[in-house]
């Protein structure tokens, strides 16, 4: 299944550095104070699909991809890349947080401490803003601009970096859907650029546009893994079934 | 009442005509309170936040201890240091005692744990926001702390001005460790000290108009910079 979903891997466009996906998963649990939250999850992520994490609030979905992302330590369990490269990964959060700087002055700080030579700062952060279509507001702040324009920032940000795995935890959540839609224009246009996109949702209709598989979490648990043309008609888990009908579940 | 009245008028008198002793009274105070604020921010700002910043054993009882620290009585402070300055004391060899430079050391170390407690306060709220963010750009512990540091410069801007008025207004240290002599050590609030006591309410109560409105016009135009600041950055 996984050699189905990988047919974008190896695209013009994709970074040349040694690749770090796939991401392995062994055992992975976490739990706070007795409380379990994300039970023996055995994952492999590969380059290439978009890979939508779904599930109803309080599955686990940004525990997850933080722990995916190396923000939170597992309780147990073994979270394996196959490289280490730095800023190879990169994560978009629910709400931005931006600098109290230009939109510009926000990419080149990634650069910067990507450690991106002085003189390439610059082109390299236009040319993101460009590609994310703020170029007209790069010398805006950032604080101060639209929910909508501070979201594509951050997603211009991560993108300066050419990660090979970008992680986005529910990026429109609080967005209209305007924004919410040049939004996913632009993780399309970064997944056809060759990164590797891992996303929460709990949003039907965006998982629809966007997923190539679907990995559908409830409480705490992978309960499937299934491409997105047969999530959608078929979900194999009774939860999953729930959620995409729209009926609440719960056992 | 009279005597009130007539000190007033005195008093305004002498700040309007620029009275040479009076000039030379405020910039001995300012020339002091701002070295002060200087050396205390260039340690406090950084220690502040490398404390919000740190995950260790003791950290609860340091910050307690700072925010205790912010009540620092002066002329505890001053004895403190008259006893490191005078020519018996540790650094007695310098010479330092009864001069600027001794008030400078003792205002600083009166004000090196308000701007520290109150930049760990700002930094730790605002590492709360970025923490995550920080950590996915991979940004190591010197460049989080100042880039914190940055991002809260508006905020810290009052911590700075806090520490500004406590030592400005502050008597004791530097009585003890100045000796208010004329013409070398003595500054605003030395005087006022003295020339009450000695009945000359002309020059104490002008003195005491030119401190408050300094204070008043350092902290107006600090709130103003910083409500652009905050119009212009969000």
């Amino acid at each position: 299944m996984d050699e189905v979903l990988d047919s974008a891997a190896g695209e013009p466009g994709a970074t040349r550095a040694p690749p770090i996906l796939p991401l392995t998963l062994e055992s992975v649990s976490y739990a706070v104070r007795g409380k379990v939250l994300l039970e023996h999850i055995d994952l492999q992520l590969h380059a290439g699909a978009r890979t939508l994490v779904m599930g109803p609030n309080g599955a686990g979905k940004s525990l997850l991809m933080r722990i995916c992302h190396g923000l939170i330590r597992p309780s147990a369990g073994r979270v394996a890349w196959a490289g280490r490269q730095p800023n190879a990964q990169a994560m978009v959060f629910q709400r931005p947080v931006l600098l109290r700087r230009t939109a510009l002055a926000n990419v080149e700080f990634a650069l910067k401490h990507a450690g991106i030579a002085a003189r390439d700062r610059r082109r390299l952060a236009l040319a993101a803003l460009e590609q994310a279509g703020l170029a007209p507001i790069a010398q805006r702040q950032a604080r101060v601009l639209s929910g909508g324009e501070q979201q594509k920032l951050a997603l211009a940000r991560a993108w300066a970096l050419r990660p090979q795995v970008l992680f986005l935890d529910e990026p429109t959540a609080s967005l209209d859907p305007a924004a919410t839609a040049a939004v996913e224009d632009l993780i399309t246009d970064i997944h056809a650029s060759g990164t590797k996109i891992v996303m929460s949702s709990h949003d039907l209709g965006q998982a629809r546009r966007l997923a190539d598989e679907v990995l559908f979490l409830h409480r705490g648990r992978v309960t499937e893994r299934t491409p997105a043309s047969e999530f959608f008609a078929a979900p194999r888990s009774q939860a999953a079934q729930a959620f995409v009908q729209g009926r609440l579940y719960w056992e | 009442m009279h005597n009130l009245s007539d000190a007033f008028a005195a008093a305004a008198g002498m700040i309007m005509q620029l009275e040479p002793e009076l000039l030379e009274i405020i910039a001995l105070s300012l020339r002091v309170s701002l070295s002060a604020v200087f050396f205390a921010a260039l340690v406090g700002l950084p220690l502040g936040a490398s404390i919000a910043l740190s995950r260790f054993a003791g950290r609860g009882a340091i910050v307690t201890a700072l925010n205790a620290l912010m009540g620092l009585p002066p002329v505890v402070v001053g004895l403190v240091v008259y006893l490191l300055l005078s020519r018996a004391g540790p650094l007695g060899e310098f010479g330092l005692l009864f001069t600027p430079s001794a008030m400078i050391i003792a205002q600083s170390i009166l004000v090196v744990p308000i701007i520290a407690a109150l930049t760990r306060q700002v930094v730790a709220d605002l590492h709360g926001e970025y923490d995550e963010q920080l950590r996915s750009l991979e940004l190591g512990w010197w460049a989080s702390l100042s880039t914190l540091l940055w991002e809260a410069r508006f905020s810290l801007m009052t911590a700075v001005l806090a520490g500004f008025g406590r030592a400005s207004a502050e008597v004791g240290a530097v009585m003890i460790v100045g000796g208010n002599i004329n013409h070398v050590t003595r500054v605003m609030t030395t005087t006022i000290a003295l020339e009450t006591s000695k009945g000359n309410l002309a020059l104490a109560l002008g003195l005491g108009i030119v401190l408050v409105l300094l204070v008043l016009m350092v902290n107006a135009a600090a709130s103003l910079l910083q409500h652009a600041a905050q119009r212009r950055h969000g």
